[in-house]
C-alpha cells in the first residue's frame, strides 16, 4: 500500500540526508576529505584522512613508528595523564558550581556536595581519585622515558619541560588539597608550607605570599582556590602544549631500546 | 601491446619475484600501469620512450648545455632511468596517489606542447629508499587510537568503580586550635616530611627538594651517554631506580609506619594513620 502511493519514509530520510550532507553548513564545519563529508570505506587513504582532516591532526601523525604502538613501550602512560587532566577539568567545573571559596560557606558547601547535589559525591570521589592518580601517572611517565632513554637528543627539552609539568601537577594537586577545608586538608597543607617557610634568608616572605597572612585563613583559601582552578591549569595546559608540540618535532616518539 | 592492466600484473608477478616487500611491489606495478595508461591514450608519443624525453626535444637540445646533451649518447637508458624515478614518486605514498598521478599525466599527456627541461637526475636508488622508510609505520588511525580508546576507558571503569566505592575523605570542619595527631602532608610530600626526621629541616624541607628538582632538569645534560640500550647505561638505570626507590620507601614509611607524634609504628601494630 504505501509503496503503491510512493510514499516511503526510508529513502525520504535518505534523500534528507544527502541534502544535509551537500549542503553549506556541513560542508563547511568539515574539510574536504574529512570522512564526514566523504564517508569511510577502509582504505589506506581513507585511515590518514581520518587523522589528517581532523582537529586531531594536532594531536597524531598520520602514521607512527610500529614499535610505538607497543603497550609494553610506552604503557600509554603520557596519554593517560592527559586523559585524567581533561577528566579533572570536566569534573573540576562541576565541583565549582557548587562550590564558594569562603571560610564561611565552603564547608557547608562540601557538605551538601555529597548530600545534596546530583552525583556530588561521585563527582568529588572522581576527581580526587583521579588527581591522585594522575599524580602516579606522571611519575611513572617519567620512570618510562628515563628508563627507554627517551630523553635523550634531540628530546632533551621537552625533559625539561616534562619536569616543569611534574612540577605543575604537584601544585595543582597541593593547591587542590586546602580546598575541602577540613581538618586533614587544613593540617595537611600547614605540614607542606611549615616546609616552605625553612627556605634562606626569603622563607617567611614565600610563606606569607602563599598563605596570604602569617597563618592559613580566609585569604589562604581564596587564594589557593585561584590558582587551582585558573591560574595553574592556564599555565599547565600552556606546557601540555609545548610537550605535545616538541614530541612531534623531535620525531616523534624515540627509538626502540 | 599489453594493456595497462597486464602491465600492471606483468610488473607485480616480476617485483615479487625478485622478493620485494608487497608495498613496494605494488607501488612499482602501479607507476608502470600508469606508464602503459599514458602510452595507450597518447599514440603520438611512441610507448618506447614515454617518458618527457628532455634531450630528444629541439627547443632544450639547443638551449641545453653540455651535460643536458649528455643523455643523448645513449636515450633509451635515460629515458627508462628517468620515468620510474619520476614515475615512483606518485607510488611512494599511496594514500595521495590519485591527485599526484593525475598531474604527473597532465604534465606528459594531456598537454603534449608543454616543453620539459631537464632540471636534474634522480638516481632510481633515491627514490627507493624514500619508499622504504615508511615501512616501519602503521597508520595512527586504527591501530593506535584503537589502543588509546581502550585504555582510556579502563582507566576511567578503574577511576569509576573505585569512586563509587571509596568515598573521599570529609572530617570535620577545620579547627586551627585544634591539631590533628599525627598531621600529615599529602602522600606526594610525605617522603619529604620523613626526611625531616633525619635533616635539618633547612636540609629536608629546602635544599634536598631544590637538589633534586635541579639534577631532574639537568639529566638529559648531564648524561651525555647517546645509548637508549639498557645494556649500555647501566649506571644511569642504577642511579635513577635507586633515587626513585629511595623516595619512595621513604614515602611508604611516611605513609603506613608513622603514627601519633610522627613515632615509627607498625601498622599492623598501632593501625594506619593516614588518609588519601
Amino acid at each position: 500500500m504505501a509503496k503503491a502511493s510512493g510514499w516511503n519514509p526510508r529513502q525520504k530520510l535518505a534523500e534528507r540526508v544527502d541534502q544535509l550532507h551537500n549542503g553549506q553548513l556541513w560542508r563547511s564545519m568539515f574539510r574536504p576529505g574529512s570522512i564526514f563529508r566523504r564517508g569511510y570505506a577502509d582504505s589506506p587513504r581513507n585511515r590518514a584522512y581520518v587523522v589528517m582532516n581532523s582537529v586531531l591532526y594536532h594531536l597524531h601523525p598520520v602514521k607512527v613508528k610500529r614499535h610505538g604502538i607497543k603497550l609494553s613501550y610506552t604503557l600509554c602512560l603520557g596519554g593517560l595523564t592527559f586523559f585524567l587532566f581533561i577528566l579533572l577539568t570536566i569534573t573540576g567545573i562541576y565541583l565549582m558550581f557548587f562550590y564558594r571559596p569562603s571560610d564561611i560557606e565552603v564547608y557547608s558547601d562540601m557538605q551538601r556536595i555529597h548530600t545534596q547535589v546530583s552525583f556530588g559525591l561521585l563527582v568529588r570521589n572522581l576527581h580526587r581519585w583521579g588527581a591522585h592518580l594522575m599524580v602516579i601517572s606522571v611519575f611513572l611517565h617519567m620512570a618510562r622515558v628515563f628508563y627507554t632513554g627517551a630523553y635523550k637528543p634531540p628530546r632533551e627539552f621537552n625533559w625539561i619541560v616534562g619536569v616543569i609539568l611534574l612540577l605543575l601537577t604537584l601544585l595543582l594537586a597541593f593547591t587542590g588539597y586546602l580546598l575541602p577545608w577540613d581538618q586533614l586538608a587544613v593540617w595537611a597543607v600547614t605540614v607542606g608550607t611549615e616546609m616552605m617557610k625553612n627556605s634562606p634568608v626569603i622563607g617567611d616572605q614565600v610563606q606569607f605570599a602563599l598563605l596570604g597572612g602569617p597563618v592559613i585563613g580566609a585569604e589562604t583559601l581564596l587564594r589557593w582556590y585561584t590558582l587551582h582552578v585558573l591560574f595553574l591549569p592556564f599555565i599547565i595546559v600552556i606546557f601540555i602544549s609545548i610537550h605535545f608540540w616538541r614530541v612531534r618535532k623531535d620525531g616523534g616518539i624515540s627509538g626502540p631500546m | 601491446m599489453p594493456t595497462p592492466d597486464e602491465v600492471f600484473e606483468q610488473v607485480l608477478a616480476e617485483e615479487t619475484a625478485k622478493g620485494s616487500s608487497p608495498a613496494v611491489a605494488q607501488g612499482r606495478a602501479k607507476a608502470a600501469r600508469v606508464r602503459a595508461q599514458r602510452g595507450a591514450k597518447n599514440p603520438s608519443v611512441p610507448d618506447k620512450s614515454t617518458a618527457p624525453a628532455p634531450s630528444s626535444s629541439p627547443e632544450s637540445s639547443g638551449a641545453a648545455s653540455a651535460p643536458a646533451t649528455q643523455p643523448e649518447s645513449k636515450p633509451a637508458a635515460a629515458a627508462t632511468q628517468a620515468k620510474p624515478a619520476a614515475a615512483a614518486k606518485p607510488a611512494s605514498k599511496p594514500s595521495s596517489g590519485a591527485p599526484a598521478r593525475k598531474a604527473v599525466g597532465n604534465g606528459s599527456g594531456a598537454v603534449p606542447e608543454r616543453v620539459q627541461r631537464l632540471l636534474a637526475v634522480v638516481k632510481p636508488e633515491a627514490i627507493q629508499k624514500v619508499e622504504r622508510q615508511p615501512m616501519d609505520r602503521v597508520n595512527v588511525w586504527p591501530h593506535l587510537m584503537a589502543a588509546e580508546m581502550v585504555s582510556l576507558l579502563v582507566v576511567l571503569a578503574t577511576v569509576t568503580i573505585f569512586s563509587i566505592m571509596v568515598d573521599a575523605p570529609l572530617r570535620e570542619l577545620s579547627n586551627f586550635n585544634q591539631t590533628p595527631n599525627p598531621s600529615k602532608a599529602p602522600w606526594y610530600f610525605l617522603g619529604l616530611q620523613e626526611l625531616l626526621r633525619y635533616f635539618h629541616p633547612q636540609v629536608a624541607g629546602v635544599t634536598i627538594p631544590t637538589v633534586i628538582i635541579i639534577a631532574l632538569f639537568a639529566a638529559p645534560y648531564i648524561d651525555r651517554n647517546p645509548s637508549t640500550s639498557p645494556d649500555d647505561r647501566k649506571l644511569a638505570i642504577v642511579l635513577f631506580s635507586f633515587f626513585m626507590l629511595t623516595f619512595a620507601v621513604l614515602t611508604i614509611i611516611g605513609m603506613f609506619f608513622r603514627g601519633p607524634g610522627f613515632n615509627f609504628v607498625f601498622p599492623w601494630e598501632g593501625g594506619i594513620f593516614f588518609e588519601l
